[in-house]
């Protein structure tokens, strides 16, 4: 029987990411990170307008590890990883998988402009290690890796390749549809690229920016126009928290989704978690675009479909 | 009723009463936002091709097609002729309506053609087909790094990818839909 030829057809890209998922790890325990695991089945995961939990009984199964990772800050861990399965119901297309791995990373004592520089020595050092040479190739783009990177303020993405501002796709509801048809397609197509400063409706767990609550400290990390990562510096305002939350849970019902219960636990640890930035990159993406592969189906040895 | 989740490849969907194919699709959800479903979209009637792109709220009616069985007969100056077993009924379909179903047009093929109004619009083929390799490399065992792959045709002309252990001359099974390789079937 052959069936089993597309697992090996996949064999470069699934050693390729085994040895990336190693230098990864390494690269933190290093720098003196603590790996850390929490439950994937959880009671309550974080109220998004736009995630949809899968859920498991009574409970769901996390969409990120976000809210136990937060609640060992406000014990007093000050910088801890993980690497795990994330679940996301309906999720599927070219860089999307329903279950998928993410590597999320936090700091105390600091703000997304710290996860900025990790991001650069993380992806830089992770990627010279597999041997490439300070750039990567894909869709026929070299990408240079060697730091710094741009940082882009999304209004200012706005201006340059949208034919609306940012309060005008807001207002009309095209945010989505201008990034990702007019925007998107331009980031970080010669290095990589931080688009920061997010309008603050569309940070739910970040913190406003000082001086300007209309933003929010919150950045993507764009590699060949795909994004790899997201990071916030970390909202602690219990009340706002819970505020948010109830929002998200409102334009859910809206939307005609589930809505999640409240998750308690977390919030009853904020008020003592200290200033902190938190950052999650899709490991898989990453993976796709060390290893020039366009399709996220081509990382993984089995797609939802395959099973 | 169709809802953007149902959006794929190859659905037939209505839009202001005249039926549309999808003839690409991708998912994309940026940065924690809302999901939008990329398409473009063909006019069934007269060709006319333009993307759009769907929220998850979006909603869809089914395109008001008729379906009748019919066999595939020839290909004559860019028209590929099908015939009703029943009825002798013959319709002609182009090149541009075929799309890539061309490909998998095997002689006497039974497939499902589409028709609004009583015109002939498209073709529905079987999901999986089996064809013969007809032009294949040899497969240099040596040589051949894991996941290699390599092009072959097949008796319609159709080129694909295939595990490299597949010879001239082997039967294969293709899926319609994505026009992959599915298996190499046994005698």
């Amino acid at each position: 029987m052959d069936e089993g030829w597309r697992l090996t057809a996949k064999e470069d890209a699934l050693r390729l990411r085994a040895r990336m998922i190693q230098a990864i790890r390494g690269f933190f325990l290093e720098r003196d990170f603590l790996e850390i695991e929490t439950p994937c089945r959880i009671p309550a995961p974080a109220p998004e307008s736009h995630i949809d939990a899968v859920a498991e009984g009574e409970w769901f199964l996390h969409t990120s590890p976000e809210l136990c990772m937060k609640r060992l800050l406000a014990a007093g861990y000050p910088k801890i990883f993980q690497i795990c399965r994330c679940y996301r119901a309906g999720e599927r297309g070219d860089l999307h998988l329903p279950e998928f791995t993410l590597l999320e990373w936090y700091r105390t004592g600091t703000d997304y402009r710290a996860l900025m520089d990790d991001c650069e020595s993380l992806i830089f050092s992770v990627a010279g290690e597999l041997g490439f040479d300070g750039e990567v190739s894909w869709k026929g783009r070299v990408i240079r890796l060697q730091p710094p990177w741009e940082r882009l303020a999304v209004r200012e993405a706005f201006a340059r390749h949208a034919p609306i501002t940012v309060s005008e796709a807001l207002s009309g509801d095209r945010f989505e549809e201008i990034m990702v048809c007019d925007i998107e397609p331009h980031l970080g197509m010669e290095r990589p690229v931080f688009l920061y400063e997010y309008p603050a409706a569309l940070g739910a767990l970040a913190r406003r920016k000082a001086g300007d609550s209309a933003f929010a400290e919150r950045f993507e990390l764009y590699i060949a126009g795909v994004e790899l990562a997201n990071a916030f510096s970390e909202l602690t305002d219990a009340q706002e928290q819970r505020q948010r939350f109830e929002e998200a849970g409102r334009s859910r019902r809206l939307q005609g989704g589930s809505v999640y219960p409240m998750p308690e636990s977390f919030l009853a640890a904020l008020p003592q978690m200290p200033p902190s930035a938190g950052i999650a990159l899709g490991v898989d993406r990453l993976a796709m675009i060390l290893a020039g592969k366009v399709r996220i189906d081509d990382v993984v040895a089995f797609t939802p479909e395959s099973l | 009723m169709y809802t953007a989740s149902d959006l794929r490849k190859g659905l037939r969907i209505k839009i202001d009463n005249d039926p549309y194919i999808v003839t690409e699709f991708n998912f994309v959800k940026p940065g924690k936002g809302q999901a939008l479903y990329r398409c473009k979209l063909k006019n069934m009637i007269n060709s006319n091709q333009f993307e759009r792109t769907f929220r998850s709220v979006d909603a869809f009616e089914a395109a008001d097609l008729q379906e009748k069985k019919m066999q595939y007969l020839y290909r004559e100056e860019g028209k590929y002729c099908f015939m009703d077993n029943q009825s002798y009924e013959q319709v002609f379909l182009t090149e541009d309506q075929l799309g890539e179903a061309k490909n998998f047009l095997l002689d006497n093929i039974e497939v499902e053609i589409f028709l609004f109004e009583d015109r002939p619009l498209g073709i529905s083929l079987p999901n999986f087909i089996e064809v013969t390799v007809t032009k294949a490399d040899p497969w240099a065992r040596g040589d051949s790094v894991s996941g290699n792959t390599k092009p072959v045709t097949v008796q319609t002309g159709y080129q694909l990818q295939v595990p490299p252990f597949v010879e001239e001359g082997d039967r294969i099974r293709i899926d319609t839909r994505s026009g992959e390789y599915l298996t190499r079937v046994k005698g």
